[in-house]
């Protein structure tokens, strides 16, 4: 009997990359920053991913079957379940559940599925909901509540949280403005347009040891999650680096003008969704540069229009708008910065 | 050219030539005066009473007027006849020339005025030239007047307000609330709403077109074979 060997073709060593494994890992590195989230901001962060979640599960089904593809597979793939923790993470504790589910609606079907699913689509689906919302209903995009641990307890129950998100009712035990307050960046952001200068505004009780109070540590814990994903490969280290990067530059040199009319670089880096943004909405890989050069381009992008948009603009953050204006702008970077092929000579 | 039907020259005006869902001429006004159903339907007739008389007058000067020099020519008397509009609209419509603003005398660019004078007026009769500005004007309206529907109800849950502006008073009592307790959706009349929404009509059309061209479809498929062998 003639020996018989299989012919095996490179590559040799497999890791096991599959999107629903890299959907899953993003969603393990969520958790650390969830559970600080959920610590300051109470029950309301966890009912928003509950109901992103499943909204977005059957948007995504349904979608899926008008189009005719195989349900299990794509639903399987858990990206419709990564999304929907992106938008919910990004929403305030208490929004009205319609709010949530509007802004879910327009991510799968709008942002993801007219433009051809996953894979096809130009736009961050989380962020193009987030903005929809943002742009469409400032007042309850703005309405957060004050972070645990500041004057009183301002624990709600689950119950009460339930009542307030499906209801609008909010619990008669406390007065109506001493559950939600602006954010550090709001505050940062009025206060400076008044004359006021850093210093002066740092006293007020909404700002921590670095940045916000809460929000300083939901940044902790969004850096643990994403430099996991970092080191295991599920995200390319040249994004995050690239828009921290270049945040905290144009940040320094601000502040090096004029300290007392520009935040220090170590307080945007710590505020608002800088950190989430930078290891969980920007690496998306679907939206994001694709070469190594590119990623860092684009990374660097974001990072002074965040900076830009909250210095200058109309809004206290700016991640979103920044990572769909760098999402537009991903295929050119690509073009231009597509690496030499080995052996091709430079034109 | 071969000789065209008043009834094709409506029918593709309207429909199968329509400038907002098919040919996408005008798209600037199009997008910045749908945010109602009466801002829409005024810039709609404003632009169809341009078309018909820049059309007609053109089609009259055709054989006056060089060719080498005809675009120059066709923008004299659009920006002429544009200009006796605006002035119109102002003396009795002076709500609706403060509604639509710069985009009145901004109908002189409108590609489609002078696209339908290029392609239609100057090698056309003057009645069938007058046709097809009714019916491209009122292909526009529509496609303004559904895309301020779309608009008007999604961002601010009611259809013909303001509708005194083009019908004087009695037009106060057109407007339709559709809930009562509506909080409005401001995306759909910011700009973004309009590509979006545009984008969302475009496609409803191609799919009534495809669903007739099925329906056609079949008899074509059997009167070919004969057709070969014969």
């Amino acid at each position: 009997m003639a020996m018989r060997f299989k012919t095996v073709t490179s590559p040799f060593v497999l890791l096991d990359t599959s999107v629903g494994l890299v959907m899953r890992r993003v969603l393990y590195a969520m958790l650390p920053g969830i559970a600080a989230l959920a610590w300051f901001f109470g029950w309301g962060v966890l009912v928003n991913l509950v109901i992103a979640t499943i909204m977005a599960l059957a948007a995504e089904a349904a979608l899926l079957a008008a189009r005719g593809k195989p349900l299990a597979l794509y639903l399987g793939d858990y990206s419709a379940v990564v999304t929907a923790w992106l938008l919910a993470v990004s929403l305030p504790p208490l929004a009205p559940w319609w709010l949530t589910t509007l802004g879910i609606l327009f991510a799968i079907v709008v942002a993801k599925h007219l433009y051809g699913g996953l894979g096809y689509n130009p736009f961050n689906p989380a962020m193009v909901g987030y903005v929809v919302l943002l742009v469409s209903f400032p007042r309850e995009m703005s309405t957060w509540l004050i972070p645990h641990g500041i004057d009183q307890a301002h624990a709600m129950t689950l119950l009460e949280t339930l009542q307030a998100i499906f209801s609008g009712v909010l619990p008669a035990r406390f007065a109506p403005d001493a559950l939600t307050g602006a954010t550090s960046l709001d505050i940062l952001r009025t206060k400076l347009g008044l004359g006021l200068t850093v210093t002066e505004v740092r006293n007020s009780p909404v700002f921590g040891i670095v940045a916000g109070h809460g929000w300083e540590w939901a940044a902790l814990g969004f850096l643990v999650g994403g430099l996991w994903l970092v080191y295991i490969r599920a995200a390319a280290w040249q994004i995050p680096s690239g828009m921290l990067g270049g945040l905290a530059v144009i940040a320094t040199v601000f502040y090096l003008i004029d300290p007392q009319h520009y935040a220090p670089p170590w307080f945007h880096l710590w505020s608002g969704a800088a950190i989430y943004g930078a290891f969980f909405i920007a690496t998306d890989p679907v939206t994001a540069s694709a070469t190594p050069r590119g990623r860092l381009i684009y990374g660097v992008g974001i990072g002074i229009l965040v900076y830009i948009i909250r210095a200058f603009g109309g809004y206290p953050d700016g991640v979103a708008f920044a990572v769909l204006l760098m999402n537009i702008a991903a295929p050119t970077i690509d073009l231009y910065t597509r690496p030499r092929v080995f052996g091709e000579r430079r034109a | 050219m071969s000789e065209t039907g008043y009834l094709k020259i409506l029918k593709d005006g309207v429909w199968t030539q329509n400038t907002g869902f098919v040919v996408l001429l005008g798209l600037c006004p199009l997008l910045a005066t749908s945010n109602s159903v009466v801002n829409g339907v005024g810039m709609g007739l404003a632009t169809t009473l341009a078309l018909f008389i820049s059309n007609v007058a053109i089609s009259l000067s055709r054989n006056l007027v060089r060719p080498e020099v005809r675009i120059p020519v066709f923008i004299m008397v659009i920006a002429c006849v544009v200009t006796a509009v605006e002035l119109a609209i102002r003396g009795f419509l002076p709500g609706l020339y403060t509604a639509l603003g710069i985009f009145i005398p901004l109908i002189v660019t409108n590609c489609c005025v002078l696209g339908r004078a290029e392609s239609f007026a100057c090698k056309h009769g003057m009645l069938k030239s007058g046709m097809d500005g009714i019916a491209t004007g009122l292909g526009m309206t529509l496609a303004l007047a559904l895309l301020g529907a779309l608009r008007e109800s999604l961002g601010q849950g009611t259809l013909f307000s303001q509708a005194d502006l083009l019908f004087g008073e009695w037009g106060k009592h057109l407007t339709l609330h559709l809930a009562s307790d509506y909080r409005g959706f401001l995306l759909a009349i910011l700009p973004p709403g309009a590509f979006i929404g545009l984008g969302c009509l475009i496609a409803v059309k191609n799919v009534f077109d495809a669903r007739a061209q099925r329906r056609i479809k079949p008899a074509v498929a059997i009167a070919g074979p004969r057709e070969a062998g014969a």
